[in-house]
């Protein structure tokens, strides 16, 4: 009987998280930036489930059903926001939602 | 060893798609991407014995929420994305930081006490794990959550609604 290690979940679950970082960092398209965020909680959703095989309890899975809720909701409100933002500005580049800049 | 090859199978397939959603210039090929991060992963919670939550991901995230991002990218007629000047802080400074920040979590992870417990789904009894114990948990401790949630979706939805609609 071959067993993975819990670990080798953890650090793919921690590579997934940075690549989610550096997206948010490092692209320019509204759009592209939100489904960074969306990677990001792919990778705290592995590393949920890994928890809660490691210790054998099911609350981690109860936890990922409720983060892919939230996900579910946050992106509806989130995409509604980017239409809106793109109607206003006629761009997706991050860089030309400056309202707020002084 | 058939886990160990889905395994690192299934996890390349995910960085690479990570990668690639990164790489990528258009955001068609980025969504793209992301979904076959979230096909692999849901592969991975089979192989880590949870069955219930590798079908929401599909069923949730790479129909439903990946449906919505590639409507919102066609109904916006997102096309290349913009090439913008690199401020010259993170020019030098952003890959080594990015790299930095993902090797330091890695290293964190893997030296913790939990990590070398197996994590194994596959052949072994699965009792615990089943879709009924999760039912169970979900509709009896965590019901106040569970109904929270709904109000959440509620609020979610009329947010949506009244964010996307047209000014008179």
């Amino acid at each position: 009987m071959s067993v993975i290690p819990v670990s080798y979940y953890l650090v793919l679950s921690a590579v997934l998280f940075g690549l989610g970082v550096v997206g948010v960092v490092f692209k320019r398209n509204i759009i592209t930036i939100f489904m960074s965020i969306e990677l990001m909680l792919n990778a705290v959703n592995l590393a949920f489930v890994a928890f809660a095989r490691a210790h054998n309890q099911l609350d981690g899975l109860v936890f990922v059903f409720f983060v892919i809720v939230v996900a579910a909701a946050e992106a509806a409100v989130g995409l509604a926001i980017v239409i809106m933002i793109t109607h206003n500005r006629q761009s997706l580049n991050v860089e030309r939602v400056n309202f707020l800049k002084f | 060893m058939i886990p160990f090859a889905l395994f690192f199978i299934c996890a390349f397939l995910a960085v690479l798609g990570a990668i690639s959603l990164i790489v990528a210039w258009e955001p068609i090929h980025s969504a793209l991407s992301l979904v076959l991060v979230m096909m692999s992963l849901a592969v991975l919670y089979l192989l880590l014995g949870a069955e219930f939550i590798a079908a929401v991901q599909i069923i949730v995230y790479a129909g439903a929420v990946m449906v919505l991002f590639v409507f919102v990218i066609m109904l916006l007629n997102a096309g290349t994305e913009e090439r913008t000047n690199w401020s010259k802080f993170a020019k030098v400074a952003g890959l080594p930081l990015a790299s930095f920040l993902l090797l330091a979590i890695a290293y964190m992870l893997s030296r913790s006490a939990i990590g070398a417990t197996a994590a194994n789904g596959s052949g072994v009894s699965n009792a615990g794990f089943s879709t009924r114990a999760l039912s169970m948990a979900l509709f009896q401790q965590y019901l106040f959550p569970f109904e929270a949630t709904s109000i959440l979706i509620l609020i979610a939805l009329l947010g949506a609604l009244i964010l996307a609609r047209k000014d008179e």
